[in-house]
């Protein structure tokens, strides 16, 4: 194996992976680059259609500036081949014999139809690993169905649970749908893998990304079946039980604090809270005289929350969220702040792990920061994280074709004129 | 000292993760989840819990008969099937040495308390070595280990809005509403098993443990990584859209016939469009026709006065016919499924997504399957959660190997509590 990742001794840094998905799959391979892998992503010639997703850098909608593809093709190194020739096809059966995965987002029957079904390519390498990501799965009744992430979304049950109640469902506003299914692929990849370190066999994986947004919902479907209940989606309120409910989201000077009215063992924080909102000026009185300790968890009735949801909401606008965050550290309160990208830039955790990674774009002579490692060692050693900035268009072509398959300068000028590569 | 799994190049008719021994700390709904997908894929998963201190979700709705009861919740049952249970007093003297021993027996210890309480009962990452040599830690929590918030508090879904996903949900003129639930704690799982079994991985080749330290923060923003960057670099603070998407029209969730009950359209293309032109007007005539619809910004600039029409003529419609006419029509859709819904689905049904176990107390309660089929190696789940305390006896003789007089010294004082 080259040293596809120099310098670096990460988790997976033995293995290899081949990466064909598109937008819908990038982030399983994304997981195994962070966590060590060498992972060649795989594009068409003229590049990823996942490259045509905004938004861009400097808003300039060019292949190479998607944000998207930068951010879930980080890590990776690029090679273009074109499948639906031979040739196409031939070089990737070469890859394929020393690969340890294979990764794959087309629609079901895509490969099959090419020549390259699992059949195909573990008759070259019976231990490799090959996983499919799609909407649905491979075969059933909506195998063939026509998806995006707001149809996956609402068939896999999160978008009736989520919005306000007296309007549709929402999805949230960035896709979630392919990620889901993709960081299960990853979690597939590595069972597979483990069952082959065993064994010595590789086998064929089919994700689901319905399935992987139903397995979200933490207990509902289970109050569907043990009460027989349907739960609601509550907008800004969390039911706690029965027909109980507490507001979560109120809206402060600038933005939204989550701040959640609890009794029992942090009446302490709802007492804390009620006494800056006193200092403020504000009547409490009849709030204060409530014996807050002895509510247990989904005991605070509608009326209650009426009753607080005045002077609370004029108390919470009355401050920034910077302010409510700091006084409620300091008080002890259990607030939190609805974050935006600008509060997460200089999160005093994140930058005190050392989070963000700057990563050096010399194409565009600037440096971009990237969300970095989700891992690391106990004692803060890197075991994962960022170490390439995100491909060019076939940028490792030269480095793979020649320098590993031993093709000459000449055979790749036929690739490159016959559209292969 | 423990054996590794090793590879002997002849194959086995089990699961993944045979012969792999997890000591299972792990509790409320981000760890369970993990440790789940361990058991269902063949880990002997031990959790330790508490009498003294039950779990949350043991204490969590739905009960069997709406009656509470620390076997009676359906939530803990579906997070931990396929795992065995014991109870151990963790302040109690003799505790730590029954852990180490059980840390002997474990290729893995997972866990997601606050950092530092480990530590505390002595059952640190550098203790568990000391034992096992080739142990592989596993720790999650909020924030991460070290820095200045690691020891934050924190309740279900406040990470939702700590890495931004609350500010991209909801309606542009109203408030922004959480994702549904712990929305976090159902991401994570798959970042945390992919990274367990590459440590397992490494330990297999090199003999020497690791321990892996997940920041839920940090991992969940790889879910909005993109947005992170637009802002970064282009000083944009993307914001909530509603059911809005900037490469389609229409897009959004549109009422059907019945009680709140909806279905997903979706047009991303010429293609998209014209099927659903030719579904709502065979003829080729009527509003889908009118030339302001004819182009994608055509139909973005009038989306208001689009989505009012549309809603009109799907609110006559039963969502699954629908859902069916559309598809069939080559047209993205899908009906809003509720959670009664989930159980019908006709493709959640071909993946056997749900699966009935018999619990002794629940009686048969559903639970869901993984996202993946294996061609060689499936996964199962084939025992409930396990009652407070009921494996006792089982793990601590059969698995550790401790004695009778030792196991009822144990019991004696008051250790398995």
């Amino acid at each position: 194996m080259p040293s596809a990742q120099p310098g670096i001794d990460f988790l997976l840094s033995p293995y290899r992976v081949l990466d064909l998905t598109d937008d819908r799959g990038l982030l399983c391979g994304k997981i195994l680059a962070d966590l060590g892998a060498d992972v060649l992503q795989i594009e068409p010639p003229g590049g990823s259609p996942a490259r045509d997703i905004g938004p861009f850098y400097g808003d300039d909608p060019r292949p190479e500036k998607s944000l998207f593809w930068w951010a879930y093709a980080a890590n990776k190194r690029s090679i273009t081949l074109n499948l639906e020739q031979i040739d196409g096809r031939a070089l990737l059966k070469k890859l394929v014999a020393e690969a340890d995965f294979l990764i794959e987002s087309f629609a079901p029957g895509y490969l099959e139809n090419l020549g390259l079904s699992y059949e195909h390519l573990a008759s070259i390498n019976p231990k490799l690993v090959m996983v499919s990501i799609t909407p649905f799965g491979q075969d059933g009744p909506y195998s063939n169905y026509q998806a995006s992430d707001i149809v996956g979304m609402a068939l896999g049950g999160f978008m009736y649970l989520t919005g306000d109640d007296d309007r549709a469902p929402v999805r949230i506003s960035f896709p979630h749908f392919y990620l889901h299914g993709s960081a299960a692929g990853a979690t597939a990849a590595m069972l597979a893998h483990t069952y082959r370190v065993t064994t010595g066999q590789g086998q064929y994986v089919d994700v689901s990304c319905q399935q992987a947004v139903a397995k979200t919902l933490a207990h509902a479907p289970q109050i569907w079946d043990i009460e027989g209940a349907i739960l609601k989606r509550m907008g800004v309120y969390r039911q706690t039980s029965g027909e109980n409910r507490v507001r979560i989201n109120w809206p402060c000077k600038d933005g939204y604090v989550n701040y959640m009215v609890q009794g029992g063992s942090v009446a302490y924080s709802t007492r804390a809270l009620l006494a800056w909102a006193k200092e403020d000026g504000l009547d409490v009185a009849d709030l204060e005289t409530i014996g807050w300790e002895e509510l247990g968890y989904g005991a605070i009735t509608p009326e209650l929350m009426d009753q607080l949801g005045g002077p609370l909401g004029e108390f919470f606008k009355g401050h920034t969220r910077a302010e409510l965050v700091q006084g409620s550290l300091d008080r002890r309160i259990l607030l939190f702040p609805v974050a935006t990208p600008a509060a997460l830039q200089g999160h005093p955790q994140l930058e005190a792990r050392g989070y963000f990674k700057a990563m050096e774009h010399p194409e565009l002579g600037t440096t971009v920061k990237y969300p970095g490692a989700f891992i690391k060692s106990g004692d803060g050693g890197d075991i994962a994280g960022l170490y390439r900035r995100p491909p060019l268009i076939g940028e490792h072509n030269a480095e793979v074709f020649q320098g590993e398959l031993g093709l000459s300068r000449t055979e790749i000028e036929s690739l490159k004129r016959s559209g292969v590569i | 000292m423990t054996t590794q799994p090793e590879g002997n190049g002849t194959p086995h008719s089990g699961r993944p993760l045979h012969g792999v021994n997890v000591l299972d700390f792990c509790w409320v709904a981000v760890g369970p989840m993990t440790t789940k997908y361990l058991g269902e894929y063949g880990a002997t998963v031990v959790r330790v819990e508490s009498v003294k201190r039950p779990g949350t979700l043991r204490r969590a709705a739905p009960f069997k008969d709406g009656i509470s009861g620390l076997n009676r919740s359906a939530y803990f049952a579906s997070y931990n099937a396929n795992k065995m249970g014991i109870t151990v007093d963790m302040r109690h003297p003799r505790a730590h040495e029954l852990m180490l021993r059980m840390a002997r027996w474990a290729h893995l210890v997972t866990e997601n308390f606050t950092p530092g309480t480990m530590e505390s009962w002595e059952l640190g990452f550098d203790q568990l070595k000391a034992v096992n040599p080739s142990i592989v830690m596993f720790s999650t929590s909020m924030m991460g280990r070290g820095g200045p918030m690691e020891r934050q508090p924190g309740f279900g879904p406040v990470l939702s809005s700590l890495v931004g996903l609350t500010s991209l949900t909801g309606w542009p003129d109203r408030d922004p509403v959480n994702p549904y639930g712990a929305y976090t704690d159902f991401i994570v799982p798959r970042f945390a098993v992919a990274a367990i079994l590459a440590g397992l991985d490494r330990s297999r080749r090199t003999g020497e443990g690791i321990h892996i330290d997940m920041s839920q923060l940090e991992t969940a923003l790889h879910f909005s990584a993109p947005v992170l960057l637009d802002y970064f670099v282009n000083g944009r603070e993307q914001s909530r859209m509603g059911n809005r998407d900037p490469g389609a029209a229409p897009h959004g969730a549109f009422p059907c016939s019945g009680d709140d009950r909806w279905v997903a359209v979706g047009c991303f293309s010429d293609v998209h469009w014209e099927g659903l032109q030719r579904t709502i007007a065979p003829d080729g005539s009527g509003w889908p026709y009118n030339p302001n619809f004819d182009t994608l910004l055509g139909r973005k600039g009038n989306e208001d006065e689009l989505d009012r029409l549309l809603s009109n003529w799907t609110s006559s419609w039963e969502p699954g016919a629908l859902m069916e006419t559309l598809q069939s029509a080559g047209v993205p859709a899908g009906m809003v499924n509720d959670c009664r819904d989930l159980f019908d689905d006709a493709q959640l049904q071909h993946r056997g997504h749900f699966q009935w176990l018999d619990h002794p107390e629940i009686g048969p309660y559903a639970t869901d399957t993984s996202e993946m089929i294996f061609s060689l190696s499936p996964g199962s789940l084939d025992t409930p959660a396990p009652l407070l305390g009921e494996h006792n006896s089982h793990v601590l003789k059969n698995l550790i190997g401790l004695t009778d007089e030792e196991y009822k010294s144990l019991e004696d004082d008051g250790v398995l509590e």
